[in-house]
């Protein structure tokens, strides 16, 4: 009786595991298959590299939506990465535990906002602040980097506090005993030890970044367009599917669901490189 | 006949106490400690050995909730009054610990370190002192063709070796030694051994060993302690032959510990 229970829990357990799985394996297939064949049909180059989006005229050209997308990742890069790192380096080297310990947690919550929250913060509050002393719609590239960068946030700050924290603390005690300062032993010991860590946090934010959807059609103003300005409206891979999938038909439906294609491959290979840069810590220890 | 030693106070410990929290690790620590003289700290573990060497540079400092009175004093200042410069202090008292601890950097970048700590950044310099800490810590002929491999390839004796080298470079005058040879074999204890009976010449060395035989091989002056006292203090050869006290030579003959 007990044997058989022993095995029934594990038949329980590998159906949940493996439903897990095949939810994923099922979305990539489903995506794949209808829209591989669009892209294929309409082909490669002109669906990647052509500036037209005319769905009722028939063409499909989502290089504007790449470049949008491109654009908001790196500045939600440059606005989130320097923040979280240094976030983060505060709070492992020169925070109290018990303090650290407190605020890591607090910070991790902000993962848990709605992303239509972020949105509406960003229309009500950020948007009108950058059209009234930068100019343009407000609802810009701009205001969805500054508004992704926040969301990141807690990506980056988190992991890169674990390779942080991860770093043996006798490479700190062998700095600090050759006389170094806090700021000697953590920018000459402490983040070259941790460094892959830190890398993989900042990719697996792009990685939330490039696919958040909500905040961003919410703030970037979603004209097709390739933007000139950081002031200028912006629409992204992910804003592009949502916005049209309601009332899109035949080859137009096939086109949404080849940016899925994209988006699916651009977000593999990021999180690919993530866990390589983290597998290479690993190792090195 | 004893050959007591008298050279010059380098370090005096005087009623030392030291609390983690609640719990005191050091009770009314008393030490002199002479220059060019290997003075050892043996007893067993958790006696405070340890927390006693490393309140010699302020090692303990990083630990929350540590609390030091009495008073340390390195030619004559006190290490621990208000506005005393921590990391100077550390460069005049270095430490080599327990487990070798060389940086994930490459060799050379390793024994530059304190250099480049302290400002030093001219390449012929460096170069210069490397090398030269390198010898004197008996690793030059070893390491000289891959100074730019981590250090964390090289065998253990050698990555204990290059925290020897690395300490040299800042010329510090105390070097506080923590257990250093506890992780390595008995051939490279013995070379650690002899280059620590080298280093004396220069240096005023403390050493916290495990193994009392180490302790009679190299020390000049050895310090007992049981549980955070320190029962004797006493030039090496006394200590071990004709310990004044009852609870050291139950030590030493090995009845605990």
């Amino acid at each position: 009786m007990k044997l058989f229970g022993e095995k029934a829990v594990r038949r329980i357990l590998m159906v949940t595991a493996f439903s897990a799985l095949s939810g994923l394996l099922l979305i990539a297939l489903f995506i794949l298959n209808e829209g591989l064949p669009f892209i294929f049909k309409y082909g490669i180059k002109e669906f990647l590299f052509s500036s037209d989006w005319y769905p009722h005229l028939g063409k499909f050209g989502i290089y504007p939506m790449i470049v949008a997308s491109l654009w908001v990742t790196l500045g939600a890069m440059i606005v989130g990465a320097p923040l979280g790192v240094f976030g983060a380096i505060f709070l492992s080297e020169y925070t109290p535990r018990p303090v650290m310990k407190i605020i890591k947690p607090t910070i991790e919550l902000l993962a848990a906002i709605p992303s239509v929250v972020y949105g509406f913060i960003g229309v009500m509050v950020l948007a009108p602040i950058i059209r009234a002393n930068f100019g343009g719609p407000g609802l810009s590239l701009l205001a969805a980097s500054i508004i992704l960068g926040i969301m990141i946030l807690p990506t980056v700050i988190s992991i890169s506090i674990d390779s942080i924290l991860a770093v043996p603390q006798s490479y700190r005690e062998g700095s600090y005993a050759l006389g170094a300062t806090t700021w000697q032993t953590t920018h000459m010991v402490t983040i070259k030890a941790s460094k892959s860590g830190i890398i993989a946090s900042i990719i697996l934010g792009l990685g939330r970044a490039i696919g958040e959807t909500m905040a961003v059609i919410m703030v970037a103003g979603n004209s097709v367009n390739i933007p000139n300005t950081p002031l200028d409206s912006v629409r992204t891979l992910t804003a592009n599917i949502a916005l049209e999938m309601s009332y899109a038909t035949g080859m137009h439906r096939q086109a949404l669901f080849a940016t899925g294609v994209v988006l699916l491959i651009v977000i593999i290979i990021l999180n690919s490189l993530a866990s390589v840069a983290i597998r290479k810590r690993m190792v090195k220890r | 006949m004893e050959s007591k030693i008298f050279a010059p106070l380098k370090m005096e410990i005087s009623n030392v106490d030291l609390f983690y929290g609640k719990f005191q690790a050091l009770k009314s620590v008393n030490m002199a400690v002479q220059q060019n003289i290997i003075t050892a700290l043996i007893g067993p573990s958790g006696c405070g050995k340890s927390t006693l060497l490393r309140a010699l540079n302020r090692m303990n400092d990083l630990i929350p909730g540590v609390k030091i009175t009495g008073k340390i004093l390195l030619d004559q200042t006190d290490i621990y009054k208000s506005g005393m410069a921590v990391t100077e202090l550390r460069t005049r008292v270095g430490m080599v610990f327990q487990r070798p601890n060389p940086f994930p950097l490459s060799i050379y970048d390793n024994v530059a370190y304190g250099l480049r700590v302290a400002g030093i950044t001219g390449k012929k310099e460096l170069n210069e002192i490397v090398e030269k800490s390198l010898v004197g810590a008996w690793l030059w002929d070893q390491v000289k063709d891959k100074l730019n491999r981590s250090a964390l390839d090289l065998p253990l004796d050698q990555q204990q070796r290059l925290c020897v080298a690395r300490l040299l470079t800042i010329q510090p005058e105390v070097i506080l030694m923590d257990e250093p040879c506890s992780s390595l074999d008995p051939i490279a204890t013995m070379k650690i051994e002899e280059l620590m009976i080298e280093l004396k010449k220069n240096y005023t060395i403390v050493i916290v060993t495990h193994n009392m035989q180490q302790a009679s091989r190299v020390s000049d002056y050895t310090g007992y302690m049981l549980l955070g006292e320190m029962i004797e203090f006493n030039d090496t050869k006394t200590l071990f032959t004709r310990p004044s006290k009852q609870l050291t030579e139950d030590y030493i003959s090995g009845k605990y510990g």
